[in-house]
């Protein structure tokens, strides 16, 4: 049988997925063992035991200084960050993706515009930002906004655009005027891809957060790796990472199923 | 007065002439097909009735008056697909124009209002053969019934015109009699005027009280695009035999080699 038409069972799918991690962790361990067995204080490849002494001490202790749980402190300092962020993008991306894909006018005067804001790379920005919004949260809250909001009112304006021109025509003759068509057609069509939009967002909303975070802050995920690496406290980052792409692959999988849950015709390919 | 006027309509797109010197005079309640070669015309003409393209040149008038420049809720439409809404059961689908009609501003119905407009709703799925279909998401039904809900969702409005764009084109042989039946019943039930576009001249010729074939009268083998199509047989339903169904099928066919070649 030729190879392109062989496909994995459930249970060996499962073995086949899980099977790089494995090996991911299999060599880390096998080199951590080597250089902790040279050197036991060895702080480049720490082990099982090192990381969750590191997790234990800024998780689940208060910090001796301050008296706070510094890994929660700093998650839910970033989550806000994220979440204020990609929301004020995502409902932007919304009202100016609607105009410009329903209304001709508005898009010969708003389309060339977001096209070329979305050009601009978003870190090159950042010292702007906080000359002009200082160095609080807002500055951070920006750099998110800017640099995810430009694609995402790209991305519906597209959407809306790629609506059957039928569709169109048939709600002018069922007697809409423009409000309606916005608010009856594109809108309740647009919004399931507009989660997909903000979805696709996260990835580069997570790296502006980050980059914020560790040029200016005083909390936060991005801030904590960012201080530790002077003491080369792989022990704290290497934990820090994995739980930065658990939160992120558990924010993706939440919007994935409030996307089918809220809206049945989409995803069953009702588009 | 006659309901639509046309008169010596012609619509050119830069060089190309697609209809020239088109008459006609349609009276209200009439039922007319529109059929002929692919590229002579008929879908262009429709979309001037619903008022998404502009004549060139001549008149085209509703009851004395120019047609409205942009699709209106007196003139409803069937396309071949997507003339319904994804996002809206069958139910919503039907329920839209009245509630678009009522509410300006927020575009949906409650309490009372809602209750009446859905009692109509459910008596004009009931006439299409909808009802066990009521809550059913547009994706899960069959393309017959996808145009049994478009052709309910636009006579829910009591349009005065019903164009349909070749509406069962992409349907079974016996899926589209039954259409036809519908079809045939909902235009006697509402009166209202129908034209047809398709290019089965049987449906054509079997269907409604008139028959308007366009076609090329002169074509230039060098420059087919110099001459545009008009209407060339006007014909009420009826009158019809074989040999007359021969020879336009026999023009239609050529027409349409000319301008394939």
């Amino acid at each position: 049988m030729r190879l392109i038409n062989r496909h994995p069972g459930r249970v060996s799918a499962t073995l086949l997925g899980l099977l790089p991690f494995l090996l991911i962790m299999l060599v880390y361990s096998l080199a951590s063992q080597e250089r902790l067995a040279e050197n036991p204080n060895d702080k480049l490849l720490p082990g099982l035991e090192q990381m969750t002494a590191a997790i234990d001490r800024i998780a689940f202790e208060p910090d001796r200084r301050s008296g706070d749980y510094l890994m929660w402190q700093d998650t839910t300092a970033s989550l806000e960050r994220l979440g204020l962020g990609i929301g004020i993008a995502a409902l932007l991306a919304l009202v100016v993706g609607l105009l410009n894909g329903v209304l001709p006018l508005v898009r010969s005067n708003l389309a060339p515009l977001v096209s070329a804001l979305s050009m601009v790379p978003p870190l090159a920005i950042l010292p702007i930002l906080f000359i002009v919004f200082g160095l609080g949260e807002l500055s951070k809250v920006m750099l998110i906004v800017i640099g995810t909001a430009p694609i995402m009112m790209r991305d519906v304006a597209q959407r809306v655009r790629e609506l059957p021109g039928e569709q169109l025509i048939k709600i002018q003759t069922l007697g809409a005027n423009s409000w309606q068509v916005i608010t009856r057609m594109a809108l309740p069509q647009v919004l399931p891809r507009l989660i997909d939009a903000v979805r696709l967002s996260l990835g580069p909303a997570w790296l502006f957060l980050i980059a914020a975070e560790a040029i200016a802050s005083t909390e936060g995920l991005g801030y904590r790796i960012f201080l530790v690496r002077r003491y080369l406290a792989m022990d704290v980052i290497l934990p820090y990472v994995i739980w930065i792409t658990v939160l992120a692959i558990v924010i993706d999988q939440c919007l994935r199923l409030t996307n089918r849950r809220l809206f049945p015709w989409y995803n069953a390919g009702g588009h | 007065m006659s309901f639509i006027t046309v008169k010596n309509l012609w619509k050119q797109y830069g060089d190309q002439v697609v209809l020239e010197n088109l008459n006609l005079s349609v009276k209200q309640g009439e039922f007319c097909t529109l059929v002929g070669a692919s590229g002579c015309g008929k879908s262009t003409f429709l979309k001037m009735l619903l008022g998404q393209e502009t004549s060139t040149r001549g008149e085209l008038l509703l009851e004395g008056e120019a047609f409205p420049g942009e699709p209106d809720r007196n003139r409803g439409i069937v396309f071949q697909r997507y003339s319904v809404f994804p996002h809206l059961t069958v139910r919503q689908n039907v329920l839209l124009g009245l509630e678009l009609e009522q509410k300006p501003w927020l575009g949906k119905l409650f309490g009372t209002a809602r209750r009446e407009a859905l009692e109509k709703v459910d008596a004009m799925l009931e006439s299409v053969g909808l009802t066990p279909s009521a809550n059913k998401w547009p994706h899960q039904l069959s393309g017959g019934m996808q145009q049994r809900l478009a052709i309910a969702q636009s006579l829910i409005m009591r349009p005065r015109v019903l164009l349909l764009d070749e509406p069962f084109g992409a349907l079974d042989p016996g899926i589209r009699g039954d259409m036809h039946d519908l079809l045939l019943r909902l235009w006697q039930e509402t009166g209202t005027t129908i034209f047809m576009v398709t290019h089965d001249l049987q449906e054509g010729f079997y269907l409604g009280t008139r028959l308007l074939v366009f076609d090329k009268v002169r074509n230039d083998p060098h420059d087919p695009q110099a001459f545009g199509a008009t209407i060339t047989y006007d014909l009420p339903i009826g009158q019809t035999d074989r040999k007359l169904f021969d020879d336009i099928n026999e023009s239609v066919s050529e027409t349409a080699r000319h301008q394939a070649a």
